[in-house]
């Protein structure tokens, strides 16, 4: 039996920082920057989220994991709204939460490219492997086991490894 | 008997409801080659080449759920996303034929795609910019997403075009039996023009010369002719189609169809 209570919007923030993107464990929804912004009133609680790509499969079990958390910890009424502007990009990933992903064998992102429409012969610089710091590395896949991720190969130590593709 | 104007509904309920009629061309788009795209799953050529195509047809399933979800608000009669994707028929469906084209060989599944993701970052680059908000915020998204797609699908053109000969033969003929299918892409009518008025405006000419420029840069460097103009074919944007698409939507509808309301 959970007793309701009413959470400040700071412990709402605490609670959903410990909602872990399932396809990447060791981030949260709040360090992915998922989670845009909390209000807190009258003990309901409206969360406002953003999906990283249009067809994440993971998004509507975070939000179930979301909704999950905050009631096993009192809240009685949770929403939650999804926006799409301004757009996600990696950028909103800190440093802490960067370190986590290379810490887990995913190559951070880059910066996000700004403007402008599409290099079509591209000479992308190479991602520096996750596991041995090498950056003899090479594009396999723009895409991987997720939307968010592609594929390399260390050459140095010769591990595949996915990088968190910037956006 | 209901007539096929009744179902497709007349030139002035377009207009009447121009904003959802606008909304369904881009969702349908979207929708028909995302679904066309999920048939490679586990039939790619490739580990990578399934896992990419199966990405990118999530992308276009994505975008068109959030695309359709502004339809339904805009038609006002309370369908939603899930409504109108499973419980519309082949007529009632906007869009352009070159997307429900059976996908054919991997070449002529690139080739397609190229030609759609040339087109779709041009648009979205353009609609991102749009007074209608909720479309804005979706065209800005889809634009970093389509950015990867036509990334893949021109690396592709240059591997196959510039390849062997039978890669840069299929890729050719892929592009010629494709061609007659993209002037549909540029066309603009009553409904377009009623929805500019309402702060969603794309200019088709000067998109037309952007994407061209585009396709034939990339072509070039393929070392593939850009096809001939001739007669292009028309009909999708008011629910004319080809053959393909009812069998298309029958593969992706029964479901819903045969349990409607279920959930899992």
């Amino acid at each position: 039996m959970v007793t309701r209570t009413e959470l400040s919007r700071e412990e709402v923030l605490r609670i959903l920082d410990s909602v872990k993107d399932p396809e990447v464990p060791v981030v949260s929804v709040v360090e992915l920057g998922i989670v845009r912004d909390v209000h807190v009133h009258d003990g309901a609680v409206r969360i406002t989220v953003t999906p990283t790509y249009s067809g994440c499969p993971a998004m509507r079990e975070l939000e179930h994991d979301m909704r999950a958390a905050l009631e096993a910890r009192g809240a009685s009424e949770v929403a939650i709204e999804t926006v799409y502007a301004p757009a996600w990009t990696t950028d909103w990933i800190g440093a802490e939460a960067r370190e986590k992903l290379r810490r887990f064998g995913i190559a951070p992102p880059g910066r996000a490219e700004q403007g402008g429409l599409i290099a079509l012969v591209r000479r992308r610089a190479s991602v520096q492997c996750p596991y041995c710091g090498s950056r003899n590395t090479v594009l396999r896949s723009e895409f991987g086991s997720t939307a968010c991720k592609a594929i390399h190969y260390c050459n140095a130590c010769e591990q595949p490894f996915d990088e968190f593709k910037a956006i | 008997m209901t007539t096929r104007t009744e179902v497709a509904g007349t030139r002035e309920a377009r207009v009447a409801n121009a904003a959802f009629e606008h909304l369904l061309r881009l969702a349908d788009d979207r929708l028909v080659l995302g679904h066309r795209l999920s048939e490679w799953c586990a039939h790619g050529p490739i580990l990578e080449e399934d896992i990419a195509l199966s990405n990118i047809a999530l992308d276009l399933v994505g975008q068109s759920s959030a695309l359709l979800a502004l339809a339904g608000e805009a038609e006002g009669r309370e369908r939603d996303a899930d409504a109108l994707a499973y419980f519309r028929d082949e007529i009632a469906f906007r869009n352009v034929q070159l997307v429900e084209l059976p996908r054919g060989d991997f070449g002529f599944t690139i080739a397609r795609q190229f030609l759609f993701d040339a087109y779709s970052v041009l648009l979205w680059d353009a609609l991102q910019h749009a007074r209608h908000k909720p479309l804005a915020g979706i065209a800005a998204k889809a634009l970093k997403e389509d950015k990867y797609h036509l990334r893949h699908s021109s690396d592709w053109m240059l591997k196959l075009g510039d390849g062997t000969a039978e890669s840069h033969a299929r890729a050719q003929r892929s592009l010629d039996e494709l061609w007659r299918y993209t002037g549909e892409l540029f066309e603009s009518d009553a409904v377009d023009a009623a929805v500019a008025r309402q702060g969603i405006r794309v200019d088709h000419e000067a998109l037309r010369a952007q994407w061209r420029e585009m396709v034939a840069d990339v072509l070039h460097r393929a070392t593939l002719a850009v096809p001939a103009d001739g007669p292009m074919a028309t009909g999708g944007r008011t629910g004319c189609h080809t053959e393909f698409l009812g069998h298309l939507l029958a593969e992706m509808q029964i479901v819903a169809r045969s349990h409607p309301g279920a959930s899992w």
